[in-house]
C-alpha cells in the first residue's frame, strides 16, 4: 500500500464509521485531489460529503470551523501549508482558542491535512515546511505521520480529538509504499523509536525521517550505532522520549526540513537543554533547511534541504571523527 | 582515615569489611580504602568490639578523620567528641608539600584550564569523586566525554569495584617523583661485583626444594642491603620539615611493576631480621597481591628504604629516583657475563652491578661508597645471609 492510498484508506473508513465526516478542499472532489488522494471517494460518498470548495483557504477552512462547531466531524484538506497561511488567522483566532473564548462551551472537532515540505521542483511557493510554525500554537494538536502505517491509523484518533488537529503529509511520501496492519490502533500523543542505538539520537518527522534512517544505516558501517526518534507529535511534542532517548546516547541531532531560526529544532534542542543537559557528551546539533526561499533548480533545493550526507557530517562532527 | 603514603591527603572509603558488633584483633583487615596508589586493605591495631562505623561506603574523607569507634580497646571517646566526617569533595593535583589541608568546596569538579568536558562526564565524575584533572579526553578537540571517565575510572556506570586505577597510580607516581626530583639533591655511586658466590648459593638451597620454596636471587640482595643498612642509619628512615629521622626498623620497600603500567613499593617489615626463605615467601606475596591491587595499610606507608631490582630480563645498571619521604634508593641491574680478574687471571664471571641514589641534604658520597661495598661483601659470604 502507498501513503496515498493508506491516506485515502483512512478517510473512507472515517466516512463509513461516522455519518458526521466529510471532506472538504480544493479540487478533492472531480479532480481527486492535487495529490490523488481522494481520488473515487466523490463516486463512493456523493457531492454532499466530497465537497470541492472555491480556491479561498480562509473560507473553507472557516467554513469547517463552524461546521465542526456544530457537530459535524469535517477533515478539511488544504492543498499545501504553503496556502494554509491564507487560513492562518482561522486556525489560529478561530480554532485554537474558540474552547477558551467561549469558556468552554464550544469545541472544535475539526481536522486539516495539509501537504508539507519540498523537494520536487515546485519552487519557493510550494515547497515550504511550515509546520514548525503551528506547533508554536496552543489549542491545536499537530501531527506528522512519516511511516504508512501512521498516515493509515492517525487520522482516526485525530477525529476523536475534540480539539482542532493538523495532519502535515509530506507530500515527497506519497508514494512510498510499504505494509500496512488494518487492524492497528495508534495513538496521538507519543513519539516512536524507528531505529535503537547508543552513539547519538536522530530526532526527527516526516520526510526527514527516512533521510535520517539512511544516515544511520550508513553510519552503522562505521560503528557508530544511531538511534532514530521519529517525534510524530509536533505538537504537543512527547519530551519524555527525547530526553529518554538522549539521556542514553548523550549526543542528539535534531533533522528539520524547517528553517533553523525559530524552529521546530530550535525547540527540541531547547527541550533537552532544558531537561537533559548534565546527560550530554556534546552540544545538541541540527540539520535543517537552508535559510532561504526554497529553490526551483534541482541542484540548489537539493542543496538547500536536509541531506543524509549532512546528517552523516553533523553526527561526525559531533563524535569528534 | 589513615595515612598510606606521605602525599596522601584524603581517601575514599570503599568496602567496611566489618560490622557493628564485630569482634576485631589487631592486624584484621576492616575496610578497604581508595587512594591514588590503587584499594589499600586498612588494618586495626586494637582489640575489641566495633560499636559504630563512622563513614559511610562510597565517602571519602580527609587523613586523621575517625572511621569507626572500637571498645575495648583504647580509651573510646564519647560519641559527642567525634566529629561528624565531612564528605571531602576532589581537588585537582594535591600539591607534593602537603602544605595544608585541602579547602572545603562545593560539589563541583573542577578542571584544569582550557580542557573541555562534557556535562554527562562531569556529572559522572562529581557523582563518584572522581577528579577529571588526569583523564584524556577523547571527544572533539580533546574534550573528556563520560565515556572516558568510565574508563579511566575503571567503573561503569553500575558499582565501583576496588583495585588498582592505573591512571590514578600515574598521577601518584608523577606526582611523587617530581617532587623527588625537586626537592631531593641525588648523588649516585655505582658498584660492579662478582655475583657468583650468590647465584650458586641459590642454586644450592633449591636443588632440593619444591618450586613454590625456591629462591630468586633477589632475596639474597634485598637481604644483604636490609643487613649492611644496620651500620649505615643516614640511609633508613624519613626526611621530615625539621630533618632527617632516623628509623630503627628496616623495613624494605621493595619496587614491584604492575602490568599495564604501574609500578608499587611496598615495604616487607624488619627486612633486616627476616630468613631467607620467609623473607623469599613474603616477596611472593607480595607481588601476588600488589598485582591484583590488595596492598595492607602499613605495607604501603612504612618502607624505610627502598630497592629496585632489574631481574633477569633488564640491563646492566639503573640510576633511581628516591621515593620522598625516604632518603635512599638501590638499584640492582641484571646479571651480564663479563670477563673478570680472579686472582690475578682474566676469567668470565657473572657480574651485576648496584647502585644507589642518596640524599645529600643528610648523607654524604663516602658512606654511600662503604655502603655499597659492604653489601657486595655480605654477598660474597651468603651462607650468613
Amino acid at each position: 500500500m502507498s501513503y496515498r492510498e493508506a491516506v485515502r484508506a483512512a478517510i473512507r473508513e472515517a466516512m463509513q464509521r461516522d455519518p458526521r465526516v466529510f471532506l472538504m478542499g480544493e479540487d478533492v472532489g472531480h479532480y481527486g485531489g492535487c495529490y490523488a488522494v481522494s481520488k473515487g471517494l466523490l463516486e463512493e460518498f456523493g457531492p454532499e460529503r466530497i465537497r470541492d470548495t472555491p480556491l479561498s483557504e480562509s473560507a473553507f477552512t472557516g467554513a469547517g470551523i463552524g461546521a465542526a462547531m456544530g457537530g459535524m466531524r469535517p477533515i478539511v484538506e488544504v492543498m499545501t501549508c504553503n496556502f494554509s497561511l491564507l487560513s492562518l488567522d482561522q486556525i489560529m483566532n478561530n480554532a485554537a482558542t474558540i474552547r477558551h473564548m467561549s469558556g468552554g462551551q464550544f469545541n472544535v472537532p475539526l481536522v486539516i491535512r495539509m501537504a508539507t515540505g519540498g523537494g520536487r521542483q515546485l519552487a519557493a511557493q510550494h515547497s515550504h515546511s511550515l509546520e514548525g510554525w503551528y506547533a508554536h500554537i496552543p489549542g491545536i494538536r499537530v501531527l506528522a505521520p512519516a511511516t504508512i502505517q501512521d498516515a493509515r491509523s492517525m487520522l482516526a484518533p485525530a477525529l476523536k480529538d475534540p480539539d482542532p488537529v493538523l495532519i502535515f503529509e509530506n507530500a515527497l511520501l506519497y508514494n512510498a509504499t510499504g505494509e500496512v496492519d488494518e487492524t492497528v490502533s495508534v495513538d496521538i500523543d507519543s513519539a516512536a523509536v524507528r531505529r535503537e542505538g547508543t552513539d547519538v539520537s536522530l530526532i526527527t518527522y516526516g520526510g526527514s525521517l527516512w533521510k535520517a534512517m539512511q544516515a544511520a544505516e550508513e553510519l552503522a558501517s562505521e560503528s557508530i550505532a544511531a538511534e532514530v526518534l521519529d517525534l510524530r507529535v509536533l505538537r504537543p511534542l512527547d519530551e519524555r522520549a527525547i530526553l529518554t532517548s538522549v539521556s542514553k546516547t548523550r549526543r542528539a541531532v535534531i533533522v528539520d526540513e524547517g528553517w533553523r531560526s525559530g524552529s521546530l529544532a530550535a525547540e527540541v534542542i531547547t527541550r533537552i537543554v532544558e531537561g537533559a543537559f548534565w546527560d550530554l557528551d556534546g552540544p545538541p546539533a541540527r540539520v535543517c533547511s537552508a535559510e532561504v526561499p526554497i529553490p526551483y533548480a534541482r541542484h540548489l533545493e537539493e542543496a538547500a534541504l536536509p541531506s543524509t550526507d549532512q546528517i552523516v557530517a553533523a553526527v561526525r562532527h559531533l563524535l569528534g571523527k | 582515615m589513615p595515612s598510606l603514603g606521605a602525599d596522601m591527603e584524603a581517601g575514599t572509603l570503599v568496602e567496611w569489611l566489618k560490622r557493628p558488633g564485630d569482634t576485631v584483633r589487631r592486624g584484621d583487615i576492616v575496610a578497604v580504602v581508595e587512594t591514588e596508589k590503587g584499594a589499600i586493605e586498612v588494618e586495626i591495631f586494637e582489640d575489641g568490639e566495633v560499636l559504630e562505623l563512622l563513614v559511610a561506603e562510597g565517602v571519602k574523607v580527609p587523613v586523621g578523620t575517625p572511621l569507626a569507634r572500637i571498645a575495648g580497646g583504647v580509651e573510646t571517646p564519647s560519641p559527642d567528641a567525634v566529629p561528624v566526617p565531612t564528605p571531602l569533595p576532589e581537588i585537582g593535583l594535591a600539591p607534593a608539600s602537603t602544605a595544608a589541608p585541602p579547602p572545603a568546596r562545593p560539589a563541583e569538579v573542577p578542571t584544569p584550564a582550557g580542557t573541555r568536558v562534557s556535562p554527562a562526564a562531569r556529572r559522572f565524575a562529581a557523582e563518584r569523586g572522581i577528579d577529571l584533572a588526569a583523564i584524556h579526553g577523547s571527544g572533539p578537540g580533546g574534550a573528556v566525554i563520560r565515556a572516558d571517565v568510565e574508563r579511566t575510572s575503571g567503573q561503569g556506570p553500575e558499582k565501583r569495584h576496588a583495585g588498582i586505577d592505573l591512571s590514578q597510580m600515574r598521577r601518584a607516581i608523577a606526582a611523587a617523583m617530581a617532587r623527588s626530583k625537586r626537592e631531593i639533591p641525588h648523588y649516585y655511586l655505582s658498584h660492579s661485583f662478582d655475583a657468583v658466590a650468590a647465584k650458586e648459593a641459590v642454586e644450592r638451597f633449591n636443588a632440593d626444594q619444591p618450586p613454590e620454596n625456591r629462591l630468586l636471587l633477589g632475596a639474597l640482595l634485598v637481604k644483604a642491603t636490609a643487613l649492611a643498612l644496620r651500620d649505615f642509619p643516614e640511609f633508613n628512615g624519613f626526611f621530615a620539615p625539621d630533618g632527617f629521622l632516623p628509623s630503627k626498623a628496616i623495613h624494605v620497600g621493595v619496587a614491584i611493576a604492575i602490568r599495564g603500567g604501574g609500578l608499587a613499593a611496598p615495604a616487607i617489615h624488619d627486612t633486616d631480621g627476616l630468613p631467607l626463605a620467609e623473607l623469599m615467601s613474603r616477596m611472593r606475596d607480595l607481588v601476588a597481591r600488589v598485582r591484583r591491587g590488595g596492598f595492607r595499610s602499613s605495607e604501603i606507608a612504612d618502607p624505610t628504604v627502598t630497592i629496585s631490582s632489574l631481574g633477569d630480563r633488564g640491563v646492566e645498571a639503573l640510576l633511581p629516583v628516591i621515593y620522598p619521604p625516604q632518603v635512599a634508593i638501590f638499584g640492582f641491574g641484571s646479571l651480564h657475563d663479563r670477563p673478570w680478574i680472579v686472582d690475578g687471571k682474566i676469567a668470565p664471571r657473572q657480574i651485576m652491578t648496584v647502585t644507589l641514589a642518596g640524599d645529600h641534604r643528610v648523607s654524604d658520597g663516602h658512606r654511600g661508597a662503604l655502603l655499597l661495598r659492604r653489601i657486595d661483601q655480605l654477598l660474597q659470604d651468603p651462607q650468613k645471609l
